[in-house]
């Protein structure tokens, strides 16, 4: 009788402790984080004020700046984030390669293709950027570089990813019939990843577009560089074009490529 | 005609693909021009890539102090700024989900976090650096608005998934829009949403150590005096320590996921 009249949990005792546990640090980190960070009351107090008088120093927009100073680091800024992408794919593509367990059968490389991506991620486009430039000086050629170098990892993982997922099928027929290594790539593999590769572009095509829009603070060329200034010199009317046509940009990017994507998947 | 040229081709040349391969090479040649990079700037680059890695080594960690100051207000920033973020988001998300909010709300709140997401975070803290002021508080607004805006998209996308079966039962019994909610709508959605929750928290990570460089607070601003002042030394510390931080992040939070499962 009372054997039926257990009370049933979802999970054991220990489960409990360590989720109470695992909520309570949670809570613990962010109460240390409030009560140690360091916040100025007076800031804090007069933001709103702050605000407001900014977003009334951006009314109206200077929309007379647009041509040609910001049109010109526009069409930079997109040059820089296309050639970026296309950079890009021409390093991930072989790390790709190397880094899938199931096209190189030697786990060393695996790991060592791995480790170069893991790395091309963690550094921030914005600090690529600083990077590249202390190397090639100011401009477009340093922001390129940054953006490639880090899409390479993003990219890469995906592709990896993708090309471990593929049935082993096809590349077993092409082998079996004696094709060389390429063609077993070619035919075999690329049919199978050709919509996730595509994705893939399109992707960290906008990605880049948007990251490729504050690269110039540091520099690296592009509209960020309009903006920069312009917030220097306090030309707010100035700035909120400059935003204005980032937003813009941005906007129609993600447009074309979710068209795009309908398109060829 | 003979048989052979009637057969179809077993892997024919696929033109479209070629013409794109064909059409992004030139474009590249033409940005390149239109870039001025040329192969002159590129190879001093490289010599100058030799240089500059020679002098980042070794890694300078004599100014560990000033490291973990840094280190430590980008963790705090990343925190608060997730922890509000999210919580802006819940209701956020709940009044963009087009199955459960009215229409009309629903498109404008879409928009709302849209626009949220649209602008690059480091462009919001520089907003809020010249609004209120040098500091932390600048970045936690900074990327509060962007987790905000990224969190809330993907909360509505989950309930917009949700099925609407338990949600009617739970009407039908009579209950409240609140009861709905929380018997209703969140126990399909909660695991999601943790899993979101950690996801913007190791990103906030990673943005957090870089809104200093616009001066809105953390390790960032250190990372790029040193830059400045081309202690190259000490930027591999920092970049090195980011690295770990970002790591160390993703293993915990890989862990906690696993836990909540």
């Amino acid at each position: 009788m009372n054997a039926l009249m257990r009370e049933w949990q979802r999970f054991t005792p220990m489960e409990r402790f360590t989720r109470w546990a695992v909520y309570f640090a949670l809570v613990v980190t962010l109460v240390w984080a409030v009560r140690n960070v360091e916040i100025i009351p007076e800031f804090l107090i007069d933001a709103p004020e702050q605000m407001v008088d900014l977003l009334v120093r951006m009314w109206p927009p200077d929309l007379g700046h647009y041509h040609p100073a910001v049109h010109h680091a526009l069409v930079e800024t997109l040059h820089i984030a296309s050639l970026g992408t296309l950079f890009a794919f021409i390093f991930a593509v072989p790390l790709a390669l190397l880094a899938a367990r199931n096209i190189c059968p030697y786990p060393g490389v695996n790991a060592f293709a791995q480790l170069l991506l893991v790395t091309s991620r963690s550094v921030n486009s914005l600090v690529w950027a600083l990077i590249f430039v202390a190397i090639f000086g100011p401009g477009a050629a340093a922001g390129t570089f940054a953006i490639a170098f880090r899409s390479i990892g993003f990219v890469g993982k995906l592709l990896a990813e993708a090309l471990e997922e593929i049935a082993p099928g096809p590349l077993e027929a092409l082998e079996a019939t004696g094709a060389p290594k390429g063609h077993v790539l070619l035919k075999g593999a690329w049919p199978q990843i050709a919509a996730a590769f595509w994705g893939v572009a399109l992707f960290r095509w906008d990605i880049n577009i948007r990251e490729s829009a504050v690269l110039g603070l540091v520099g690296a060329g592009g509209i960020g560089v309009v903006l920069d200034d312009a917030i220097n010199f306090f030309q707010w009317d100035r700035v909120a074009t400059i935003l204005l046509t980032i937003l813009v940009v941005v906007v129609v990017a993600e447009i074309i490529v979710t068209r795009l994507r309908a398109k060829l998947i | 005609m003979s048989a052979s040229t009637l057969r179809r081709r077993a892997f024919p040349a696929n033109w479209s693909a070629r013409a794109t391969a064909f059409g992004l090479m030139l474009y590249a040649i033409y940005a390149f021009g239109q870039l001025d990079i040329t192969w002159a700037r590129l190879s001093v680059g490289f010599g100058e890539a030799g240089r500059f890695l020679a002098r980042m080594w070794p890694p300078n960690f004599s100014r560990a102090e000033l490291l973990i100051e840094g280190m430590l207000e980008s963790l705090q920033i990343a925190v608060i700024s997730s922890a509000l973020g999210i919580l802006l988001a819940l209701p956020l998300g709940l009044m963009a989900a087009r199955n459960l909010a009215p229409l009309p709300l629903a498109v404008a709140t879409r928009g709302f976090v849209a626009f949220c997401r649209s602008l690059h975070y480091v462009i919001v803290a520089i907003l809020f650096v010249k609004a209120i002021g040098f500091g932390a508080l600048a970045g936690v607004a900074a990327l509060t608005i962007a987790s905000m805006g990224f969190v809330a998209k993907l909360f509505a996308e989950a309930i917009e998934e949700i099925s609407m079966k338990q949600v009617e039962a739970i009407r039908a019994t009579g209950a409240g829009f609140g009861a709905v909610l929380v018997y209703g709508v969140l126990p399909q959605v909660a695991s999601r949403f943790i899993g979101f929750s950690l996801y913007q928290l190791d990103s906030n990570l990673r943005n957090s150590t870089l809104v200093g460089i616009v001066g809105a607070g953390g390790i960032g601003g250190t990372l790029f005096a040193a830059f400045k002042r081309f202690d190259y030394d000490f930027v591999v510390a920092i970049l090195l320590s980011i690295i770990a931080l970002i790591f160390i992040a993703e293993l915990i939070s890989g862990r906690i996921r696993a836990l909540l499962r």
